[in-house]
């Protein structure tokens, strides 16, 4: 494919264009770290509340940051493309003519970097407010588990935004179709983090055998994704 | 196609009124069988009898989101995207949700009775509620605003989505129970050794519940052509008239 002055457009600069613009409008409006990282962090203390016992809280510690992660992902999602369809943005990428699975990939990946922003400050608030100890075998189980469940989550959630994107109801909608597929990250990144966090007496080596499921979700729905994208947001 | 419309085209035909009296005919037998000839289970007791309704309704729920799986992606790999297999899919996934909450609900009620308990955290049963959720997610899909090609196109990636979906969560709540559990408990199907009249029974369920099925898929996908036809034609109507109200302005 090539542009106006016919250099040839590739699918990696697309990526980047995507992911730039995305970054450069959380930049401009700060939407994550003024409003969604508030948020995050009060889900955790409003745990605290909930649960109102250390032990306890320490236990569940690994399950209560990915759940405010989950939490945080519908806000993430619905604003970016939220943006992106109120403008026309979508509209204008898809008559571009460029390969919209680029597109998908740029947004995701624009998506990880948030929620690997936004997960290493609610682990850190997981460590001071629940008190939670971490290893250095831990922190490496923790850091595997944290990029393998982002990647699986950025996927899913770019590609049923790009689904939802623009329809009425859509904010209920979104966590409605979401919650279920995103189940097996729950599961897996949750009983991961426990093993890094050591809860219960576990041990940091059962952690690993969750990292090859998170890994599979993740590329299945990279792959799926990819493929599907285009046909979602195509009017 | 005004004229379908004006006549009020009936859903039925000769072959879906002989399936329905057929289902019904099953049906009766089912219900005098079930609940009054076969025996009580030497285990169990009377609860045995929700097996009945259990069974076969679990059964149609598979059955119908198979039935949507494969009509979806016929949909996404036919050329001429024929929208037979896009109302075919949505009525069957309709359907499928129905009899899913009817398992649902008969296997809570069972096993309140056999376990003591609505709900244990068993791979297959935490499986069948996400099945459930995702397929209400489906539905909602199929109610987004747009036309009847968006409709068609964004619930067959839904349903195959899903069913990329449905293995990682059964899959993840497996080894999630095992890691956390040594065996699960009760097999939900029961240890059951059934006499002859029992399994008879059952297995008229099954065949009463697929009938039952076919009737409501069959009548469901025409309402539904009548509907995508009662839309298209409010909208040329509209237009019509527009365009009358505008050359009247002239």
């Amino acid at each position: 494919m090539k542009n106006k002055s016919g250099t040839r457009v590739t699918k990696g600069k697309v990526v980047t264009a995507v992911l730039l613009k995305d970054l450069r409008i959380e930049m401009r409006s700060r939407v994550v770290t003024n409003q969604v990282l508030p948020f995050a962090g009060l889900v955790m203390v409003m745990f605290a509340f909930a649960l109102d016992n250390d032990d306890v809280l320490q236990r569940v510690a690994g399950g209560l940051v990915w759940l405010a992660t989950l939490f945080s992902l519908f806000i993430i999602v619905q604003r970016s493309f939220a943006i992106d369809t109120a403008d026309g943005a979508l509209d204008s990428l898809r008559v571009a003519g460029i390969d919209l699975s680029a597109v998908f990939f740029g947004k995701a990946i624009a998506l990880a970097l948030k929620l690997v922003a936004l997960e290493i400050v609610l682990i850190c608030g997981a460590v001071l407010l629940y008190r939670v100890d971490l290893s250095a075998s831990g922190l490496v189980l923790l850091v595997t588990c944290v990029l393998c469940a982002t990647s699986g989550l950025a996927f899913v959630g770019t590609l049923y935004g790009g689904l939802t994107a623009g329809a009425k109801g859509r904010e209920t909608l979104l966590p409605l179709l979401l919650l279920p597929v995103v189940a097996p990250v729950l599961i897996a990144a949750t009983r991961a983090t426990e093993a890094a966090f050591g809860s219960g007496g576990a041990q940091t080596s059962e952690g690993w055998a969750w990292i090859g499921l998170l890994t599979v979700f993740a590329a299945v729905f990279g792959v799926g994704g990819s493929l599907a994208f285009g046909s979602l947001i195509d009017e | 196609m005004s004229q379908v419309l004006q006549h009020s085209l009936p859903t039925g035909t000769r072959a879906t009124r002989v399936i329905g009296a057929t289902a019904i005919l099953v049906m009766a037998w089912v219900v005098v069988s079930g609940l009054l000839l076969t025996p009580q289970d030497v285990v169990q007791g009377e609860s045995v009898r929700i097996m009945y309704v259990h069974v076969p309704s679990a059964w149609i729920a598979y059955l119908a989101f198979i039935f949507t799986a494969v009509a979806s992606a016929s949909w996404l790999i036919s050329k001429k995207h024929s929208m037979g297999f896009d109302r075919f899919a949505g009525a069957s996934a309709e359907v499928g949700v129905m009899f899913m909450a009817i398992t649902l609900v008969t296997g809570s009620l069972w096993g309140r009775l056999t376990w003591g308990e609505f709900w244990q955290w068993d791979p297959r049963l935490t499986t069948t509620a996400f099945l459930f959720v995702t397929y209400i997610g489906y539905l909602a899909v199929r109610r987004l605003e747009g036309s009847v090609e968006q409709r068609a196109r964004r619930s067959a990636v839904v349903a195959m989505l899903a069913v990329l979906e449905i293995p990682l969560v059964h899959f993840s709540v497996v080894i999630w129970r095992s890691l956390h559990q040594g065996a699960t408990v009760l097999n939900p199907s029961g240890d059951v050794k059934m006499d002859d009249l029992m399994l008879f029974t059952l297995f008229s369920g099954v065949v009463g519940f697929t009938l039952v099925f076919i009737w409501l898929v069959l009548h469901r996908q025409r309402t539904m052509l009548l509907v995508d036809i009662a839309n298209n034609q409010g909208l040329d109507s509209a237009i019509v008239a527009r365009r009358a109200e505008g050359s009247a302005n002239k």
